[in-house]
């Protein structure tokens, strides 16, 4: 999956090594919880700043390679600040088999933005994502953590207006 | 047969607040499972109870799972005298009609479908794993008991571990994930491996586009897979066990975190489970998004916080698995048929399903469906008869023309195939597999060049990049596809697509790349007038 483009100067959240830190520790700094301390860095602090890789590195006792590698590796994990809302649209067959395409393309025009990027105004971010379990209301997507299914163009764009209602 | 279920809830069952809540009042079930809450199920709830508070009713709403008749939610069922209603699919705005016309007590409305347990779709269904899936309040360890729940594992504590694991191998329960392996023989290789720490790890990474059976289950009743674990554990002798579950399935985590919390402060996990000699902890361990951690060796490296690469096998993971210890690794649904394994007895299992496919498989039907949702049949029923029988055919109301079984790494049949029995073998023959029952639908719009294009381009994404077959087989494969497509030196590029499927399949560390060229092979073979078209400029959509 293709990430946000690098070029922009990235804004790190200030305390970010210091709450890094705290959930290291939460979790015993062991190195098996690596993905648990990414989820949670991630959910606090909206993406993995990179000066939280040194950290955990030295906190886990592993060489940041390793634990670069394991936030590579994992689509989730972001390494920039996602939009206001993050859209996940499901790509794989059960919702091609229901014309996920159409609507896809769609949501691209209307949010004003390609897949795997965020929108210029910051509101946006489109993200692929191969099934979410709602495979007999296909085409499914995933707003925020909160699930629709059954999402034509029309459905689309009833969510996306009622988000901030 | 809820009556003797007690109102003890825990805390963390979800129920809106403000709706009257007395002994007395009318018991409705307004599902929580994420399919249910993606038409809205949330609000039907909370219109629910403003609707009861502005009419005085007494009314206690319980979110239970889904039934599986996913094409009816949310489905809201009543609690009669004559059994529980249904009325689906619900919408907010359809709440003050319902009242209105009495639904109450289940009295007639458009959307009502009688009593639930006699809709066809539900009534000829054979719920072995399923049987409390939607029937009760998945939190409640009282509503759990009172319909069966840790009858198994209470026996299991008064049983010799080989004897539970012998129970497992005459069930002839294969792995349910998609592989198919006996669990009763993986059992059997971690309890003769020697260790001071065994591990269980419930593989619910269930990425494969068409499954939805272990969200459900998890979401609809998560005790029964603690219970399945926790007798995994005690015929091994593992204390620990782990459950991998995607990321994609925020609600099933969230409901298997609360249910191994009010499982051990119950003492159904922990120390000395209910008095007997036996320890059993449970972790939840989140992914993050990557599809190979599916495949068993991907999972251990990820769940010890690594980057998800496949291992080489042998070892075996029942021999060395997570750390490095002897391991358990089963799907969801495997593990939470062992319950009623050990309850009614292997036997009882075996004398479901055919020939080497014992029991009973989820099938779920998905894709472009009318009546999509899950199935659970005994091995033997034919893909016609779920697909035209249970289905009701497709949504879009044209010709069925492909249907993919298994996920994405399953076969492609046409319609002219879907006599074929469902079971392990008889979907061998075809070269296709049953995998984990999934069941995809295409129309006659869809273009198979496309789909098989798709799975080379999947494999490419979500490749881990460890062997070369799949690393580079995946993204080579894309271009091969695309210049057949093209209509560029076609014939030729047919053979090399061939010759590269070979080598994907032989040469592949696992079932990712190994399995990759299913759907492609299929495609090729059953449709080749999709990769014999005029070229044309790829249409937009």
């Amino acid at each position: 999956m293709s990430r946000p483009a690098e070029t922009k100067v990235i804004e790190i959240p200030s305390g970010s090594e210091e709450r890094a830190r705290a959930i290291c520790a939460a979790h015993g700094n062991r190195p098996d919880e690596l993905l648990e301390i990414f989820h949670d860095v991630q959910h606090e602090l909206g993406f993995i700043p990179e000066p939280v890789v040194a950290v955990v590195a030295n906190a886990l006792n592993l060489s940041r390679a390793d634990v670069y590698g394991v936030l590579s590796f994992y689509h989730d994990f972001r390494r920039a600040p996602a939009g206001r809302h993050v859209v996940k649209m499901c790509r794989a067959e059960a919702c091609q088999a229901m014309h996920t395409g159409e609507v896809c393309a769609h949501a691209e025009r209307r949010l004003g933005t390609p897949f795997g990027e965020t929108s210029a105004d910051g509101e946006f971010t489109l993200e692929a994502v191969y099934c979410l379990g709602n495979c007999a209301r296909s085409p499914a997507m995933m707003i925020d953590g909160d699930l629709y299914g059954c999402v034509d163009k029309r459905r689309f764009d009833a969510i996306i207006a009622s988000l901030d209602s | 047969m809820n009556k003797t279920t007690n109102k003890k809830r825990s805390e963390g069952a979800t129920q809106p607040q403000g709706a009257a809540r007395s002994e007395i009042g009318v018991r409705i079930f307004v599902p929580r499972d994420a399919a249910a809450l993606s038409m809205g199920a949330n609000a039907v709830a909370k219109a629910i109870a403003a609707e009861a508070q502005k009419r005085n009713a007494k009314i206690d709403i319980v979110r239970n799972g889904s039934r599986g008749m996913l094409w009816l939610e949310p489905l809201v069922e009543v609690e009669t005298e004559k059994g529980r209603i249904a009325y689906g699919p619900v919408r907010a705005s359809d709440v003050a009609g319902l009242f209105e016309a009495g639904f109450l007590k289940g009295a007639r409305h458009a959307l009502s479908h009688g009593p639930t347990e006699d809709i066809p779709y539900f009534k000829n269904q054979e719920r072995l794993t399923f049987a409390r899936c939607g029937l009760i309040d998945p939190l409640s360890i009282a509503d759990y008991r009172a319909h069966g729940g840790f009858a198994g594992l209470t026996k299991a504590i008064a049983m010799e571990p080989a004897d539970i694991v012998a129970q497992v191998t005459t069930s002839g329960l294969r792995g349910r994930g998609g592989a198919g392996f006996p669990t009763g023989i993986k059992w059997k290789t971690v309890l003769d491996t020697k260790a001071e720490q065994k591990y269980v790890c419930c593989n619910a990474d269930e990425g494969d586009s068409g499954t939805f059976a272990d969200r459900m289950l998890m979401e609809g009743d998560p005790f029964c897979l603690i219970e399945g674990m926790t007798i995994a554990g005690i015929a091994v002798g593992a204390t620990r066990g782990y459950v991998y579950i995607r990321s994609e399935y925020p609600h099933a985590v969230a409901t298997m975190r609360e249910a191994i919390r009010v499982a051990t402060e119950a003492n159904w996990l922990g120390r000395t489970i209910q008095g007997s000699p036996y320890d059993f902890d449970l972790y939840v361990r989140v992914g993050a998004g990557a599809y190979i951690c599916g495949e068993e060796t991907s999972m251990l490296d990820s769940l010890e916080g690594k980057r998800g690469l496949v291992r080489y096998k042998p070892p075996l993971p029942a021999i060395e698995g997570l750390f490095g210890k002897p391991t358990v690794i089963n799907n969801v649904l495997s593990l939470a048929s062992v319950p009623i394994i050990i309850d009614k007895g292997g036997a009882y299992y075996r004398d479901f399903g055919v020939g080497r496919s014992r029991g009973t498989l989820a099938f779920q039907l998905a894709g472009n469906i009318k009546q999509g949702g899950l199935v659970e049949k005994a091995f033997g029923i034919t893909a016609r008869e779920l697909i035209e029988g249970y289905g009701g055919g497709t949504a879009s109301g044209r010709p069925v023309r492909a249907v993919q079984f298994g996920g994405p790494l399953g076969a492609y049949l046409p319609n002219s195939k879907l006599d074929t029995q469902m079971d392990y073998e008889a979907f061998a023959k075809e070269d296709a597999m049953v995998g984990h029952g999934g069941v995809v639908v295409f129309d006659d719009t869809v273009d198979m060049a496309k789909m098989a294009r798709f799975a080379m381009e999947f494999c490419a994404i979500e490749s881990c990049g460890k062997c070369t077959p799949c690393r580079i087989g995946s993204v080579r494969g894309v271009e091969v596809i695309d210049r057949i497509i093209a209509d560029e030196n076609r014939e030729a590029n047919i053979e090399l697509l061939q010759d590269l499927c070979v080598t994907m399949t032989d040469g592949s560390l696992c079932a990712m790349g190994g399995l990759t060229p299913m759907p492609v092979m299929s495609a090729l073979r059953h449709f080749p007038d999709d990769f014999h078209r005029p070229a044309r400029a790829e249409a937009a959509e």
